[in-house]
């Protein structure tokens, strides 16, 4: 049954490759197909929703312009007001992984971020755009980030490599955490699916078998919930690793 | 012992460290409550950093999962 249990996470292929990179060949996967889902619907629910334009929105402008103001009050609260041309990165990371998320709760489909190469992907260009960001403002200076202040001097070699570690840390963190709570999640789900059909095909315990069915809703509707939250904090997380490059402390 | 029950056995003993993560979370949300049940007109403010903070602490239970598939896995 261990084996079985990653089954769904699997990408293939959905056709022939379409051309190599360094004897690999790439084609279009599933993976790459709910991405792509992912990102026109997105793109279809704010282009259409906003298409209106009314001062007084209707239902479809309101939820747009919600999603808009979620984000807009991350970035300003998090990065502060000096990360205001940061603010579609983070809204295109939020809405991505939003999707993605949500996509994956549609039985069949793969959930894309379960794979910790797309979230680390994600994160690390977030961090080559702040370390960018950080040497663009502020040059050399930038590396004073790893020093906290008020250190005696003693300690400041120490600080440094700790705080850089802790520094360096940060992307994966923020990939492994949304890795970890979708996979966990998936797992959890097709756990109690399993015990649902091992008690209906036993026979005289089919009765039972409308508690793991149960605790599969209660888990399906926690999930939603973890979809919302793990791209909020992702995004939340994001604008504050972003500060530290804007403004030194 | 062959290595695959040596894995499962890891596997479970990987597990020991979400025992950190459960206090944390423990403690994170008598904050919440504390902080509510004092002040109630604070609950918008406070609800954004609380879902952070679990978010933050479910990481370690997470790494430890992850770490238990990668060595039942490996």
């Amino acid at each position: 049954m261990a084996a079985s249990l990653l089954e769904e996470f699997e990408i293939h292929p959905l056709s022939t490759p379409l051309f190599s990179i360094a004897h690999h060949p790439i084609s279009f996967t599933n993976s790459a197909l709910y991405m792509f889902l992912a990102i026109a619907s997105a793109t279809f629910l704010m282009v259409v929703a906003m298409r209106q334009q009314a001062v007084v929105p209707g239902r479809w402008q309101m939820l747009a312009e919600k999603i808009y103001d979620t984000v807009a009050d991350m970035v300003d609260s998090g990065a502060g007001e000096k990360a205001r041309p940061f603010f579609p990165f983070i809204f295109s990371i939020f809405i991505f992984i939003l999707f993605c998320n949500l996509f994956g709760m549609v039985p069949g489909s793969l959930a894309v971020t379960s794979h910790v190469v797309i979230n680390l992907a994600i994160a690390l260009t977030l961090f080559l755009v702040i370390i960018i960001t950080g040497f663009v403002r502020h040059g050399l200076h930038f590396l004073t980030l790893f020093v906290p202040s008020g250190v005696p001097k003693v300690m400041v070699v120490p600080m440094m490599i700790i705080e850089f570690f802790s520094f360096a840390v940060r992307p994966f963190s923020l990939a492994i955490r949304l890795f970890a709570n979708m996979l966990a999640g998936h797992i959890l789900l097709q756990v109690f699916a399993g015990m649902v059909v091992s008690l209906l095909a036993v026979g005289w315990l089919s009765g039972l078998s409308i508690l793991p069915m149960a605790a599969n809703i209660a888990i399906t509707g926690f999930e939603f919930f973890v979809a919302f939250l793990q791209a909020y904090i992702y995004a939340v997380l994001a604008s504050v690793y972003l500060r530290d490059a804007l403004e030194m402390h | 012992m062959d290595s695959s029950s040596l894995k499962l056995l890891g596997a479970g003993i990987a597990m020991i460290g979400s025992l950190g993560a459960g206090i944390g979370l423990g403690l994170i949300f008598s904050a919440w409550i504390t902080a509510i049940a004092r002040n109630p007109a604070v609950e918008s403010k406070f609800s954004k950093i609380g879902f952070i903070g679990f978010a933050v602490t479910e990481l370690v239970l997470l790494m430890c999962f992850v770490i238990s598939i990668m060595i039942m896995k490996s």
